[in-house]
Parts: structure tokens; C-alpha cells; sequence
């Protein structure tokens, strides 16, 4: 009886189902790792899995986990920003967008106006609610599919920021990146406060790895907990049943995009303001963080706390992959198996409805069978 | 003057057969945002052909099989939206994101792995098959013609009669319409978004090609296609759906993007000193502008992006 109640628990079917995700999404990866070549196979997915575990001392060991984490906490902001908006009946496939425009106006302010980190991180914040603000009005007041705009969105902002970065005050003129925040603008860089010894001294391990984490306990409690977050939910399940109950649906859509955007932006710039990397103003795609977002958000099961641990292992087997052996096998395999995972998730639903299904068939055979036996013993006693 | 033409006309015909692609599926009721990956995996069918067929054999044979593979690839990558989204009614975002993500990546594992296996220390992810490629080209002067022009012509218009002048089109529409109404009238919804999904991987695979052997010299296929499935969708969105329309659509953006490459060449927009930046991001910004004031009483298809389900009327 209790493994059957443990099977209807809705939290315990989202970890099943992710898991059986990421289970065929390995198996899949390692398949075509056996296809490239079987001799290394086995070690090359064990690699992938273990990430920062196969490096040879402790201290490297925490080094190459500093780096995980460091890319994790813009992930986790990504994947945030579309749970958010998702648990709102938006699917925000705009993050991207929001991101790049988080990146492109927190790197501005630390480069050309030397702001301290803060003031970076709230304009990168207010630059991606703008973004998202503009996918939300478009669908408020103009009926505009929010995928739709988000995606032309993704590649206007793109192109502006690599417009915008390409200018003399921020880019390096030696090379297509913008220039180096260590040397730029020291006062950008989100601080530390001691993390970084905890980690063999890894510098790209700052505050934003805990802040993400916050982020995701506020999304939780907004969501869950708080009447506006009530609201949010009631207009995404059904906009004109919302409307009816008094609550302004057109600026709950608004504000949610706004919201979910104001998370990308953070996310980029818990990345760019860490000095892990700089933005090459020639790329020519939308970088792939918002979209690995939406792998972490649905692996997690559409939950805050989960995305936290999904966004971990989607960025940990990234990381893993770079570790391969490279002359054998391409490092791109990390990629393929977290698109795998996405790919399969988009199953997720229809496995939990049979799941339910078969559980309740199963209820019902016993219910029946139980009610056989009584019907039974009855007509023995007469 | 004739590199811009020949750009605008063969971005054109990239940005026409898959946002004709779109268009099938969207009128049988499937939003298609996984065009970019069905392009990525219809270019690698058609460049691995390419590289296999000796250099020598007859330009037709070449032209002929590298076309086919592409469609071919195309449709079978197709598939995978199609079972997810009509049998298992999957979110059709989502699918089509993974889709997308999942051709780049596989692409990029399959040739660097096809690389290596070849020649160890070769570690790139571009595909040799400049030979075989000129079988596709013939030259007018200056202007490199390309058979895939004619091809996109002929699709252009085989699309609009299958569209409107046939019931298979009318049958799909009415899917992407009313899916209850048609199934009503004994119309097999699931089927119909079958043959929408797959005409628009076979048109999307083919586009794929078009676009790596004309539009560009050599192509990396870590780069997927550099947005041209999403840039195509917006060709879809700025066509309303029409064929004809679309074919317009094509052409304005192809020029755009045309624009973004060569417009240093041409003395009077040189000497405007507008970045190409700005010519990449006007399709998007003319897309979203127009839905802003169409979207209201939008020609899109009623029905699509809900999954059909039997039980509910």
C-alpha cells in the first residue's frame, strides 16, 4: 500500500520521470559514444558523469568544481526566469534575448561608466524586464504569441548588443571581445567574500552562486506562498476566469515577462560581472544559456528548488564533456545528451498521465476484486 | 550589383522552402519552431552525399542525390516533432527547442566523428565537397546561377496548388482550423498533421542544403544555420501564411541579409556607414512590427499549437 501512495505522490512522479529522462539520455549518449568508438566508451561517459571528480588532486578537484558552480548560478537565473513565467502559462522562450540584453547593458555600465557591481547588476536587471516587458505588452494589449516575439526578440537584441559592445569604450581592440573586466573595471566584479578560498582559490566563484540559490527560494515562495503570486497562477490557468475574479490579467502578463526578464538579465550578469568570460561581439547565435535554461527548468520537474539541482547537472555534464578525450571523441556529446533530455521531457506529461492511469486501473481491479470476494462470501452465508 | 542580386535571390529561395515548410505545418494545426534543426540535419544529409560521391560522377547524378538526401533527412528528423507532438501531445515550444538543439549537436558529433574516423588529427566540423558542389552552379556572365533557384520556383508553386486547389490542402487546412469540425466530417486529423509535419521537413531539409551550398563558402556545423530557420519563420509570419505572400516576404528579407554581406561593395550604401548588424536585425524588427498590428485579427491558423485530442469537443 505504501509504495502505491509513494507512486501518486506528484513530487515523487517528477523526480521518477526526470530521472528516467536523464537515465535514456545517457544511454542514448552512450550508445553513439560506443558507435564512435567502443574501446573508450565506458570511461568517456564516466568522465562526462563525474566532471570535476577525475581531476587528479583535491584542490583541482575544488578548482574545476568552482568553475561548475560558477556557470550553474547563470544557468539556474535562465532557468528561473522561464519556470517563472512557464508556471504562469508563459512559455518565455525569450530568455535569451533578455539575457543578452542583461549582458550587453551590465557590461556597458561597468566598462564605459565604471559602476560598482550593484549598479551593473540592477541595470542588467532592469534591461532584460524591459526586454521581457516588451513580449508581455505585445501580447497584452496586441495578442502577439509570446514565443513569437521572444524569438525575434532573441535575435534583435543579439545584434544590437553586438553593436552596442562593439564600440571603442567597452571592446578590446586587439581581439573581437569586450574588454577584460580585471583590467577594465575592477569595481564590477561581484565580490567574493571569502568563497573563492573555499574553492582552491578559484576567482569565478563569487556571490552569485548563493544569490542564485536565493533566487530560487524567492521564486518558490512568490509563487507558492504570496497572493500576487496567486494571481499570477490564476491568470495563466485561465486569463478571462481571472479577469471576471477582478484581477488586471493584461498587467499580470506584463509583469511576469518583466519579471522572468529581469531573472535573465541577472543571469548574465552573474556571469559576465565574474570575469568567467567576455562577449565576442561577432558571435552570430543566440548563446545557448537560456536555451540549456529550459532543459534545467523542465528536468526539474517546473519547480524552483528542482531547477537548482537540474541546472547542476545539466552544467555539470557540459563541463564533463569538455573533459573527454578529445582526439576520439567530440566534446559536443555533453551537448546532444542534454538535448536528448529536453527532447524527452517533452513526454513527461503523457508518462505521468499513464502512470496515473495504471495506478488507478490497478485501484479499481482490487476495489472490484475485493467487492467479488464479499459478493461471494455473502451468497456462501445464505 | 549581380553579387546582390544573386544573394538576394538565393537567401530568397532558402528562406521561401522552409517558410513554406512552416507554412504546411501550421496550417495542419503544429507549430514548427524546430525548422533551424530539420535545415541543420537536411544540410548534413546532403554535404555528407556530397563528400561520398566521387567528384567525376555526372553533374545530374550529383544534383539528384544530394537533393534527395537532404529531403530525405529532412522528413525523417521531421518525425520526431510529429510523434511527440501528435501522438504524445507534447508542448510544441518545447519539442521544437529540443529539436533544434539536438540537430546542431548530433550534426556536430556525426562530422567531427566522420572526420576523425577518416583522418585522426582532423578535428573540424566542416565537410569537404567543393568539388561536387559546382555541379549545382552555372554561370551567366558574373552571376552564379544555381539549379536550387529553379527548384524553389517550382516548389513555390506546387505549394500554392496543393494549398488551395487541392482537397488534400483544403482537408490539411481545415486541420489547422477546426480539428473537431474536420474530424466530424470524417477527416483523420492525426494523418493530416503527419503529412503537414513531414511536408515541412521535407521542404525545411532542402532549404537546409540550399542555404550551405549557395549561401555560404564553407560551413561549420557547430554554427547550426546561423538563424535562418527562425528567420524564415518570421518570412512565414510577415507572409500571413500565403504562399505568395511568403514568396515576397522571401524576397524582402533575402535582400536584408544579402544586404548585411555585401553592401560594403555598393558605393552609395557603403558611404551611408550602416553597420551590417543593422540589416541582420531589420527582418526581425519588420516582423514584429507587422505582428504587432496584424496579430489582432490574425491570419494564423486558429487551431494551431493545441494538440488535438479525440476526447475533447
Amino acid at each position: 500500500m505504501k509504495e502505491k501512495n509513494l507512486l501518486k505522490n506528484p513530487s515523487f512522479q517528477a523526480i521518477l520521470t526526470s530521472l528516467v529522462c536523464i537515465v535514456l539520455g545517457l544511454l542514448i549518449g552512450f550508445v553513439v559514444l560506443l558507435m564512435i568508438n567502443p574501446a573508450g566508451a565506458g570511461e568517456a561517459i564516466k568522465t562526462i558523469l563525474l566532471n570535476f571528480l577525475t581531476r587528479a588532486s583535491a584542490a583541482a578537484q575544488m578548482k574545476a568544481l568552482g568553475n561548475t558552480l560558477a556557470k550553474t548560478a547563470p544557468l539556474l537565473m535562465c532557468a528561473l526566469s522561464i519556470c517563472f513565467c512557464y508556471k504562469v502559462g508563459l512559455f518565455n522562450i525569450g530568455a535569451p534575448g533578455q539575457y543578452e540584453a542583461g549582458a550587453c547593458i551590465g557590461l556597458y555600465a561597468a566598462l564605459a561608466w565604471h559602476c560598482n557591481w550593484v549598479i551593473c547588476l540592477i541595470l542588467a536587471a532592469i534591461a532584460g524586464a524591459i526586454v521581457g516587458a516588451i513580449s508581455g505588452t505585445l501580447k497584452a494589449y496586441r495578442n502577439v504569441n509570446e514565443v513569437i516575439s521572444g524569438i525575434m526578440l532573441n535575435w534583435i537584441m543579439l545584434y544590437m548588443t553586438n553593436m552596442i559592445l562593439s564600440r571603442k569604450a567597452v571592446k578590446d581592440p586587439a581581439s573581437p571581445y569586450t574588454i577584460k573586466l580585471a583590467s577594465g573595471n575592477k569595481g564590477a566584479l561581484i565580490p567574493s567574500a571569502g568563497l573563492n578560498k573555499l574553492f582552491a582559490n578559484n576567482t569565478t566563484v563569487t556571490i552569485a552562486i548563493p544569490l542564485a540559490i536565493l533566487f530560487a527560494i524567492l521564486i518558490w515562495v512568490i509563487l507558492s506562498k504570496t497572493k500576487f503570486g496567486y494571481e499570477l497562477r490564476a491568470t495563466g490557468f485561465n486569463k478571462e476566469a481571472a479577469k471576471y475574479a477582478g484581477m488586471k490579467e493584461k498587467q499580470n502578463i506584463i509583469v511576469t515577462l518583466a519579471i522572468g526578464g529581469a531573472l535573465a538579465g541577472i543571469g548574465a550578469a552573474f556571469l559576465f560581472l565574474t570575469g568567467y568570460q567576455e562577449w565576442s561581439t561577432t558571435q552570430t547565435s543566440v548563446p545557448g544559456m537560456g536555451f540549456n535554461g529550459i532543459a534545467a527548468t523542465f528536468l526539474g520537474g517546473l519547480h524552483p528548488i528542482g531547477t537548482i539541482f537540474a541546472s547542476f547537472f545539466i552544467q555539470s555534464i557540459t563541463d564533463g564533456g569538455a573533459l573527454i578525450n578529445k582526439s576520439v571523441y567530440p566534446s559536443q556529446i555533453s551537448d546532444l545528451i542534454s538535448s536528448i533530455i529536453i527532447y524527452l521531457c517533452g513526454f513527461v506529461l503523457f508518462f505521468k498521465f499513464a502512470l496515473n492511469n495504471w495506478i488507478k486501473k490497478k485501484e479499481k481491479k482490487e476495489v472490484s476484486k475485493v467487492e467479488g470476494a464479499a459478493v461471494k462470501a455473502e451468497g456462501g452465508d445464505k | 550589383m549581380v553579387l546582390l542580386l544573386q544573394y538576394t535571390i538565393i537567401f530568397a529561395s532558402v528562406l521561401c522552402l522552409v517558410a513554406l515548410g512552416g507554412c504546411f505545418s501550421e496550417h495542419s494545426g503544429v507549430i514548427n519552431l524546430g525548422l533551424e534543426g530539420i535545415m541543420v540535419m537536411g544540410a548534413l544529409g546532403g554535404a555528407v552525399t556530397m563528400f561520398l560521391l566521387p567528384a567525376s560522377s555526372a553533374k545530374i547524378v550529383i544534383v539528384l542525390c544530394t537533393t534527395l538526401a537532404a529531403i530525405l533527412v529532412g522528413m525523417l528528423f521531421s518525425c520526431l516533432l510529429a510523434v511527440a507532438c501528435i501522438n504524445f501531445k507534447a508542448d510544441q515550444t518545447l519539442i521544437g527547442t529540443a529539436m533544434n538543439l539536438l540537430a546542431t549537436a548530433a550534426a556536430t558529433v556525426f562530422v567531427r566523428a566522420m572526420n576523425t574516423s577518416i583522418n585522426p588529427d582532423n578535428v573540424s566540423t566542416s565537410i569537404q565537397y567543393i568539388q561536387e558542389k559546382k555541379a549545382f552552379l552555372k554561370y551567366f556572365g558574373k552571376f552564379e546561377f544555381n539549379w536550387f533557384m529553379v527548384m524553389a520556383v517550382v516548389l513555390l508553386i506546387a505549394s500554392y496548388f496543393l494549398l488551395y486547389k487541392t482537397k488534400f490542402g483544403l482537408r490539411l487546412q481545415a486541420c489547422g482550423e477546426n480539428p473537431q469540425a474536420a474530424d466530424s466530417v470524417g477527416i483523420n486529423v492525426y494523418k493530416m498533421r503527419w503529412a503537414g509535419v513531414l511536408i515541412s521537413g521535407f521542404l525545411g531539409g532542402l532549404g537546409g542544403i540550399v542555404y550551405i551550398t549557395a549561401g555560404v563558402s564553407e560551413w561549420k556545423f557547430e554554427m547550426g544555420v546561423a538563424g535562418f530557420g527562425f528567420l524564415a519563420l518570421a518570412v512565414m509570419i510577415f507572409g500571413q501564411w500565403k504562399p505568395t505572400n511568403i514568396a515576397l516576404a522571401a524576397l524582402l528579407f533575402g535582400l536584408f541579409r544579402a544586404l548585411s554581406n555585401v553592401y560594403t561593395g555598393i558605393p552609395f550604401l557603403a558611404a551611408m556607414n550602416i553597420p551590417s548588424t543593422v540589416y541582420n536585425m531589420l527582418p526581425y524588427i519588420i516582423s514584429l512590427i507587422v505582428l504587432a498590428f496584424t496579430s489582432k485579427n490574425s491570419r494564423a491558423p486558429k487551431a494551431e499549437g493545441i494538440p488535438y485530442d479525440k476526447g475533447m469537443r
